[in-house]
């Protein structure tokens, strides 16, 4: 065993060097001044009270919210869609989970940049609209359009998510509680739900993660003005070049992450306890 | 008995291939029947298609006289105690106990009342708290029967559900269950491939094979008056041999005629003739109606297993006395320990 260890090596000097070693910079970036050479160094907390300002605050609650409403949609749609998958034979469920990743395996830029073709003003939905006979609707720079983006982009992690969870139930318990009586209905709140629930779990984090901290598909589907935690950050370090108020609000966006993944972990054990 | 369960002409396809040929069954209150058979005989099928879980291709299920074959499972009067016990993992035992109950919305105290005289008559009184899955095998087997009993089934199907336990524990369960369809008088189907299970359990013996209902009978019944060479063959050890059936009261094999208790078939009949190991008695050379010479002894436990190469076959005997490999011996049997059938048709 002890030879295998050395095989990790490369690996902790990879996680020093891309993990620790930014997470530390970032560290000292969020509480220092701007523009003090590395010997003295000036520690203070400006940059997070900086953020206590509306315009900041509105940022977070409005990334906070859209994550929200965007893994809500995931979970409503893709829930069902991950059972239906899960009640197929299994070469066909394998083909449909293939389905389901196949946008996945094409950049994400590319597929973002195919929905502003898909819902700018001149684009092929409103084309078709005024074919027939409909005034166009404006839907490219708006929340509609950054939540359509972030769904198409998110979705497959929910339902492969679910659909792993589900894929391990024993169908013989589905059987069982139709059999003690339960209704279809029944059956599925008290038993299917139930244990898929690590799977929804795991899902709603995946996606809730990803939304609230991605800046790519705000930046290409809301425009220039549209700024969610992501865009301030990244606004921030390239176009301001405020890398310590930017720090801070990176740390602070870990920190609502770390926060929630501790959350759903006690929500789960809680789940399994009663 | 009055009838409970009727099968007419059940049969069952999957694609193209036929897994039950016409299954035509009576299933008699307070009985405690098995349907018996080896791997892919149907009988679990026949089990799926009265809970439910499977529809039938023809025939019709009848329930106290209704044809049930478009009730879901949940609305029929059976319960089914599976395979692999599907206990509800999320659930301690008192509510995977209480599930169904909970599910018809009974009364909070009813509920617990039941589930607790459920848990003390399969032997759990105290384990309601308790993690499914911390459960020894037995337990869980437990478990799984008083989940299905405390809902009062009219019938409790039970598929292989003793497949899992180690043998000693086996034979317990077999008593248990006996004790427990006694105590609560309500119909078991129960479905097995291991035939003593079968046998020592209970009441009508049901013997299937790639789809069909071999012979039905008691236990008593299907042992010594096998209807075909399968049954013979699959319930217990026998020798089986070809012969005639010179006249009523006379068989012949093997070159020589035995007096047997057979009667009613056509003069000169080939007949397939059933002599159990344990009927034929080894005997002196000169005294015996056959004679060969032991081939091998097998020692079993009770008894010895003695295989004895006479002029045309080898015939297996089971005795407690000793014979040296290399003996020759001569063996007898009564009229009564041989069993004459009809050839099986093709």
């Amino acid at each position: 065993m002890k030879h295998f260890r050395r095989l990790s090596t490369p690996y902790l000097i990879w996680c020093l060097l891309f993990i620790l070693v930014p997470f530390v910079l970032i560290f000292l970036y969020a509480f220092t001044t701007t523009g003090n050479p590395v010997r003295t160094l000036h520690f203070t907390l400006s940059n997070f009270a900086k953020i206590n300002d509306p315009a900041y605050i509105k940022v977070f609650v409005k990334s906070l919210g859209l994550g929200a409403l965007t893994t809500a949609i995931c979970l409503v749609l893709g829930y069902p869609l991950a059972y239906i998958i899960s009640r197929q034979e299994e070469a066909r469920q394998n083909a449909l989970i293939m389905a389901v990743t196949v946008p996945t395996w094409i950049n994400m830029l590319l597929r973002t940049y195919a929905w502003m073709n898909l819902l700018s003003d001149n684009g092929i939905i409103n084309g078709f609209l005024k074919f027939l006979g409909i005034d166009p609707v404006t839907m490219m720079y708006t929340s509609f359009s950054v939540i359509i983006g972030m769904i198409c982009n998110f979705m497959p992690f929910m339902v492969i998510s679910i659909h792993t969870s589900l894929e391990k139930m024993d169908y013989s318990l589905i059987e069982a509680a139709m059999d003690l009586g339960a209704t279809p209905a029944q059956t599925f709140t008290k038993v299917i739900l139930r244990l898929s629930m690590p799977g929804v779990l795991n899902g709603v984090v995946i996606v809730f993660l990803m939304a609230i901290s991605s800046f790519m598909i705000p930046k290409l589907l809301g425009g220039g003005q549209y700024m969610l935690i992501g865009n301030l950050i990244e606004q921030q370090f390239i176009s301001v070049g405020d890398w310590n108020f930017g720090s801070a609000v990176s740390l602070i966006l870990a920190v609502i992450i770390l926060l929630l993944m501790r959350l759903m972990k006690k929500m789960d054990v809680q789940r399994e306890d009663g | 008995m009055e009838n409970l369960i009727e099968l007419r002409n059940l049969t069952k396809n999957y694609n193209d291939q036929q897994v039950l040929r016409g299954i035509n069954l009576v299933i008699h209150q307070n009985e405690f029947l098995t349907l018996l058979g080896p791997s892919g005989c149907g009988k679990t099928t026949t089990l799926r298609i009265i809970g439910g879980f499977e529809e039938q291709s023809s025939g019709e299920v009848l329930f106290d006289g209704v044809d049930i074959s478009a009730v879901p499972p949940y609305k029929r009067e059976v319960n089914t105690v599976f395979q692999h016990y599907a206990l509800f993992p999320h659930l301690n035992v008192f509510d995977n106990v209480a599930f169904g109950l909970n599910v018809r919305k009974e009364d909070k105290t009813i509920v617990k009342s039941k589930v607790e005289r459920m848990l003390s008559l399969v032997g759990l009184a105290g384990f309601g708290p308790r993690d499914v899955s911390r459960l020894s095998g037995g337990q869980q087997q437990r478990v799984a029967i008083a989940r299905a009993l405390v809902n009062e089934p009219k019938v409790l199907l039970l598929d292989e559900p003793l497949g899992a336990l180690d043998a000693k524990l086996r034979k317990e369960m077999q008593m248990e269950l006996k004790k427990i369809q006694k105590e609560v008088g309500i119909t078991f189907i129960f479905v097995t491939h291991d035939q003593e299970e079968a046998l020592s359990m209970s009441d009508t013996v049901v013997v299937m094979n790639e789809g069909q209902i071999q012979q039905i009978g008691t236990p008593i019944d299907i042992y010594n008056e096998p209807e075909n060479r399968f049954v013979a063959n699959f319930i217990g050890e026998s020798n089986i041999v070809d012969g005639i059936m010179k006249k009523d009261y006379l068989v012949s094999f093997d070159g020589v005629d035995f007096e047997c208790v057979d009667k009613g078939f056509p003069e000169n009949e080939p007949v397939d003739v059933v002599i159990r190991p344990e009927d034929l008695d080894i005997v002196k050379p000169e005294d015996g109606k056959l004679q060969g010479e032991v081939k091998s002894v097998v020692f079993k436990g009770v008894h010895y297993e003695i295989t004895v190469a006479a002029e045309r076959r080898c015939y297996k005997v089971h005795t407690t006395d000793y014979s040296a490999p290399g003996t020759q011996v001569g063996l007898t049997l009564t009229p009564d320990d041989i069993h004459v059938m009809w050839k099986m048709e093709y």
